[in-house]
């Protein structure tokens, strides 16, 4: 059975040129960078050829690049350089949307005795620059938002963020590692410090980070190690996944086009075919301007798990944001923090596509998911005009 | 992704006995909205009290549905007295067992079955569990929790949680529930917790509160549905709104009110907040 594949937001297929680039690494050159003999040197060379396709895909020095592990590994490097720094200022600004990347750092430190503002979003999942203005302080240490959310699709107003933020000295993080690859971002132009992004999201394999620190800006190192990316992070470099994470930007960069026409309009025939043949559903942030790739829909009364698996009978990868997806007791918090109700958020799906999707797959999910849905409809105690809710905790 | 055995994947892919009965004689009704899963049972009972037919809809995940499922084939030919022996564990275990995280769907089951057999002996629906809530998010008290350790040899917070869902929340319950656990197996500590007194709130600050709630979440919950609404006064401690939009006329604009508005600002506010309609 062909797998459909539209779970994209969650990891990528690696690209053939990817793996190409990559298996000459595994079988021969396997040098250490660090090592003085020509086989150390050759990784050394592939090292920083990486690092200058990386910088160029950001517009940005190559010694702005520090290679990580993945994004979380990012984001917890900037936080802790943020805070580290600065060490007078007790105050943290992030959103209530963010990837437990953040989310859970922030917690981290409210516990070592942090403030920590968490800035709202709307029922479309929408920031409130006004919101910003009013939360940061003299003792901010670092505001921290998202680019583009990796459940919803919405991409938040960074420009204006950064401005207001900067307005006040105040560093500025972002989490671009949905937004790589999808929406263009030149960091010549937009004045972050910290910026992280993660090899697996576009088609590089999984085990490989970028922190992009901007030069001048407070670091401290979170991996204490040896000299490697001039001592910013111990740790011999992941020589494959860096080579291949330098091939991913460039196809990146090639495709951003295609994410934006091609991928785009198979995302909106997906969701309008679905509204049309599916009652009482509704898309997550349609008010929003959202990554091309995402659709966020959500489905009244049955819940997710039943419909991935169920999907899954016919190939088709998604994703969902009800609880039982997670082993947790409630649903996405991204969606309660939009305001969906739980009756929409627990059967909701995410469909993610990539340029490898083709026609075909959403033809597919157009086919076998109303059938789906219907089914389950049929033995759910909760039904249009009947409701019946009155007997069940709505904690 | 879970690791289902092969009868949870069968019963969820071909469940048995989903639907309703017309006329049946005894109907039991369980679930959460927030940890998404609910169970309507259906029984019907010959002159013996034998149960004839079981039908189930459920609301819910793979586990939940499998194990409303598995229950109605199981409780079918048994008389009421053996079908109120039926314990969650004996729904996990016709399935080949479940997921640690997914053991509240059997549990469930369990509470429907409960809740049918009172029905059918024309008692009211289960009476509140005594005790002190410990779990705000679910409703969970120190005995529920005690019990659940007891029965099923629990000792750790986890497992409490994947048996009753208290502490599947916010967490701000952990610790209580972890002197439960040690008290249920240790005995209890001989030194009595310190009386905390609730803050109290001044007007002002009831004020502040309340309105940024509404803005920040019930507000933009509410337009999701056509619906809205609008703060008209605050006396005391009731909340006074008026419903805008799609609310107004809705037959659940009640239920919107109690249990989500009125809910959310005891979460939020305090929980000597009731409110009422202009």
């Amino acid at each position: 059975m062909r797998s459909v594949y539209l779970d994209n937001n969650a990891t990528t297929m690696v690209a053939p040129e990817v793996r190409e680039a990559i298996l000459p690494l595994l079988e021969s050159e396997y040098g250490n960078p660090s090592s003085m003999h020509g086989l150390g040197g050759s990784s050394g060379k592939l090292l920083s050829e990486a690092r200058e396709r990386v910088a160029a895909g950001l517009g940005c020095s190559p010694s702005e690049i520090i290679f990580t592990s993945c994004g979380t590994e990012s984001d917890n490097t900037a936080i802790h350089s943020a805070t580290e720094s600065q060490p007078e200022k007790k105050h943290i600004i992030t959103t209530r949307v963010e990837h437990p990347a953040v989310l859970n750092v922030a917690k981290h430190f409210e516990r070592k005795g942090y403030d920590i503002t968490l800035l709202s979003v709307d029922s479309e999942g929408r920031m409130d620059l006004d919101q910003l203005r009013k939360a940061i302080r003299p003792d901010t240490a670092l505001v921290s938002v998202m680019y583009a959310n990796n459940e919803s699709g919405v991409i938040s107003p960074i420009e204006e963020m950064v401005q207001i933020t900067k307005e006040r000295g105040v560093l500025f993080h972002t989490d671009a590692v949905q937004a790589i690859g999808k929406i263009p971002i030149d960091l010549k132009t937009l004045p972050v410090d910290y910026l992280a992004l993660s090899g697996h999201k576009i088609h590089a394999p999984k085990g490989v980070g970028v922190l992009f620190l901007r030069r001048n800006t407070p670091f401290r190192p979170f991996m204490l190690g040896g000299h490697q990316e001039l001592g910013r992070r111990g740790g011999t470099e992941n020589i494959p996944g860096i080579v291949g994470l330098g091939m991913a930007m460039d196809l990146a960069g090639k495709h951003i086009g295609e994410e934006n026409t091609r991928v785009r309009a198979m995302r909106d025939r997906l969701e309008k075919g679905l509204m049309a043949t599916i009652p009482d559903a509704m898309v997550n942030g349609v008010g929003a301007e959202r990554l091309p790739n995402t659709l966020s829909i959500a489905f009244k009364y049955i819940e997710g798990e039943a419909m991935l698996l169920l999907l899954d009978q016919f190939g088709i990868c998604a994703s969902s944001g009800s609880a039982c997806t997670s082993g947790s007791l409630e649903p996405s918090h991204v969606l309660r923090a939009m305001g969906v109700p739980f009756t929409y958020a627990h059967g909701s799906l995410r469909f993610s596509l990539s340029v490898y999707n083709t026609d075909e797959d959403i033809d597919l999910v157009l086919k076998e998911l109303p059938p789906i849905i219907s089914r389950l409809r049929e033995f759910s105690p909760f039904r249009r005009g009947d409701e019946g809710l009155d007997w069940v905790e709505d904690h | 992704m879970w690791e289902y055995t092969d009868k949870v994947r069968e019963h969820f892919l071909n469940p048995k006995n989903s639907g309703t009965i017309e006329n049946a004689d005894a109907v039991g009704e369980v679930g959460s909205l927030s940890c998404g899963d609910a169970l309507r049972l259906f029984l019907k009972i010959d002159d013996e009290g034998r149960i004839e037919d079981a039908k189930f809809q459920t609301f819910g995940c793979a586990s939940a549905i499998a194990s409303s499922s598995v229950l109605t084939e199981m409780v079918k030919g048994m008389t009421i007295e053996e079908a109120e022996k039926v314990t969650n564990k004996d729904i996990a275990d016709a399935l080949g067992g479940l997921p640690k995280e997914k053991m509240h769907c059997s549990v469930m089951g369990q509470e429907a079955l409960d809740d049918a057999i009172r029905c059918y002996r024309g008692l009211d629906v289960a009476p509140a569990p005594e005790g002190e809530i410990v779990c705000k998010c679910f409703g969970v008290t120190d005995l529920q929790i005690k019990k659940a350790v007891l029965e099923n040899k629990l000792t750790t917070l986890e497992e409490v949680t994947n048996f009753t869902k208290a502490g599947g929340g916010c967490e701000d319950c952990h610790g209580r529930i972890k002197e439960i656990i040690d008290e249920v197996r240790f005995g209890a500590p001989d030194v009595k917790p310190l009386e905390v007194k609730p803050v109290k709130l001044t007007n002002i600050k009831r004020f502040q509160l309340v309105s940024q709630t509404i803005e920040e979440e019930i507000r933009p919950a509410l337009h999701k549905d056509g619906g809205d609404i609008e703060l008209v006064d605050i006396e005391g401690t009731v909340v006074i709104v008026s419903l805008r939009g799609s609310c107004v006329g809705c037959p659940s604009s009640n239920l919107t009110l109690k249990d989500f508005v009125e809910r959310r600002l005891k979460e939020t506010v305090e929980e000597a907040i009731t409110v009422r309609e202009a």
